[in-house]
């Protein structure tokens, strides 16, 4: 109990609780739409191809969110022309740009004279190093997003239940679905940081399944995980501290071992 | 009066043609069914009159208008509703959807909405389940439900595109007992392959392959289905060879 308070007094714990916590929210509202819309393996790609922008970002001195930010967002719109012309190909291009961003993030880094950062940071996350400016950044995309999906909820529920039937009432679906990649591509930027690129996709399912059993709307959904994401992280940042193991990795695995133990509890009902 | 009137409508991708020189008009009240083969233009004729499709050869007109004008007014079942029976979402909220495109408050559902959705619930006979996950409903509830979203809108047009396809056979005959019960105040289109259960309750019948024909079937078989409450295919060859 010591050790928490006496951890609690660094400004760069409370950072990363900040930071846990946003991304936490964000990361179970944007999961549950993701899920819903079947678009895991999308966010994975925009995920990896990010990574192309922090090797941008890097190379150029940049700050590193808005290299991120700005190759997730372009992903994002590349995925939704993609998905709206070639579906049927749609998981060769997704392919492609995942295994390419990852090659220009690592060739321009390598490039980048006298930089040797630990890059594993992206890889893993890096939540310990998370600055004042990274907390505006996450905050600003966490107020958006929960205004968007109050004021859009009908628009963005039904296109994300029945697009052919929202289309026919006269709503854009394009628009919605362009939207709801690219506040994806946001989200999985923000996650790079707490979890890192390759945990970032369980971070956005885990709480989600989990919450999708025991909910009957979407929106009580995307409650449900943002608060099971939460605690999912506190936990793990407390094991992570503790240990003095990778948070990220500790999150994760704090949030697959209550998956099983739900799954399980689940099961002997 | 027509409220839907086709002329000499032609319509293809690319250079094969689907559909080709379709003549039709449909009457207030009417319940028209159109039957044919898979791939012979039903669901693209249904999404020419929805104004989905562009009408580039020949002309549609809804209540005189083109379809575009009139997609209120036009209420539509899609065809597959077992898709997507995961997603966390209320039967009342998936008719709720039946409002959209009309005048909305500026956060969620507004009260006259709900009412108005509650009742198409009613109308449909599904508003004990209002509150039920739509994915632990029945094939058949499910249809209903999405009629009843159709409902919401108040339309005059009814579509529906084969409503029955993947029900059991007590599901299939309570839709098409309540799209008669519709059918009073409202017009019915309804594409089917179950001919034999469309006989007792269509007045109009068309055949769609590429062409169009129409039949007329309001008097011969009407009289017959209130003899026997068994009507399959075999009845109807039995009655075509007695015309013959």
């Amino acid at each position: 109990m010591e050790n928490i308070l006496e951890a609690l007094s660094f400004p760069f714990i409370q950072n990363a609780l900040i930071a846990g916590l946003l991304v936490s929210m964000a990361s179970g509202i944007i999961g549950s739409l993701i899920v819903v819309n079947r678009m895991v393996f999308l966010a994975g790609g925009i995920a990896h191809t990010a990574y192309g922008g922090i090797g941008v970002a890097v190379f150029l001195g940049l700050p590193i969110f808005l290299g991120a930010s700005i190759f997730a967002v372009l992903a994002a719109f590349i995925i939704s022309i993609i998905t709206l012309k070639h579906r049927e190909r749609m998981d060769t291009f997704i392919g492609l740009m995942w295994a390419v961003g990852m090659a220009v993030g690592v060739v321009l880094i390598d490039l980048t004279p006298g930089y040797n950062a630990d890059f594993m940071s992206y890889l893993f996350g890096s939540i310990l190093a998370v600055s004042q400016n990274d907390i505006y950044f996450m905050a600003t995309l966490l107020i958006s997003i929960i205004f968007i999906m109050t004021f859009w909820y009908r628009e963005i529920l039904a296109v994300s239940y029945d697009s052919e039937y929202a289309n026919l009432r006269g709503i854009n679906v394009r628009f919605f679905y362009t939207l709801i990649l690219i506040l994806s591509a946001l989200t999985v930027v923000v996650a790079i940081k707490v979890v890192g690129l390759i945990l970032v996709i369980a971070l956005l399912t885990i709480p989600v399944y989990i919450a999708e059993k025991l909910s009957n709307t979407l929106y009580m959904m995307m409650i449900l995980s943002g608060i099971f994401s939460s605690i999912f992280t506190l936990i793990g940042l407390w094991f992570a501290y503790e240990y003095d193991i990778a948070s990220g990795a500790s999150i994760i695995l704090v949030s697959a071992c209550s998956l099983f133990l739900f799954l399980f509890i689940n099961k002997i009902k | 009066m027509s409220i839907i009137e086709i002329k000499n409508l032609s319509f293809g991708y690319h250079k094969q043609k689907i559909l080709e020189e379709i003549n039709l008009e449909v009457e207030e009240k009417d319940f028209l069914a159109i039957i044919g083969p898979n791939g012979g233009g039903k669901s693209t004729l249904l999404k020419l009159i929805l104004g989905i499709n562009p009408v580039k050869d020949g002309s549609i007109l809804t209540f005189g208008e083109l379809p575009k004008k009139n997609l209120s007014k036009i209420g539509y079942v899609p065809q597959n509703t077992n898709v997507n029976t995961d997603f966390p979402i209320k039967v009342i909220e998936v008719v709720l959807m039946g409002h959209i495109g009309s005048k909305r408050p500026l956060f969620g559902y507004g009260k006259e909405e709900t009412l108005c959705a509650m009742g198409a619930l009613t109308q449909v006979g599904m508003e004990e389940f209002s509150h039920v996950k739509i994915g632990e409903l029945s094939g058949g509830q499910r249809q209903r439900v999405m009629i009843a979203r159709a409902l919401c809108a108040h339309p005059e047009i009814l579509i529906l595109d084969e409503p029955t396809a993947s029900i059991d056979i007590d599901g299939q005959k309570r839709i098409y007992e309540l799209l008669k019960s519709l059918n009073e105040y409202i017009t019915i289109i309804v594409v089917s392959h179950d001919i034999s259960v469309i006989m007792q309750y269509a007045n109009k019948v068309v055949h769609v392959n590429k062409r169009l024909n129409y039949h007329d079937i309001s008097t011969n078989t009407k009289g017959m289905t209130h003899q026997c409450n068994h009507f399959c295919d075999v009845e109807m060859f039995n009655l075509f060879k007695e015309v013959k």
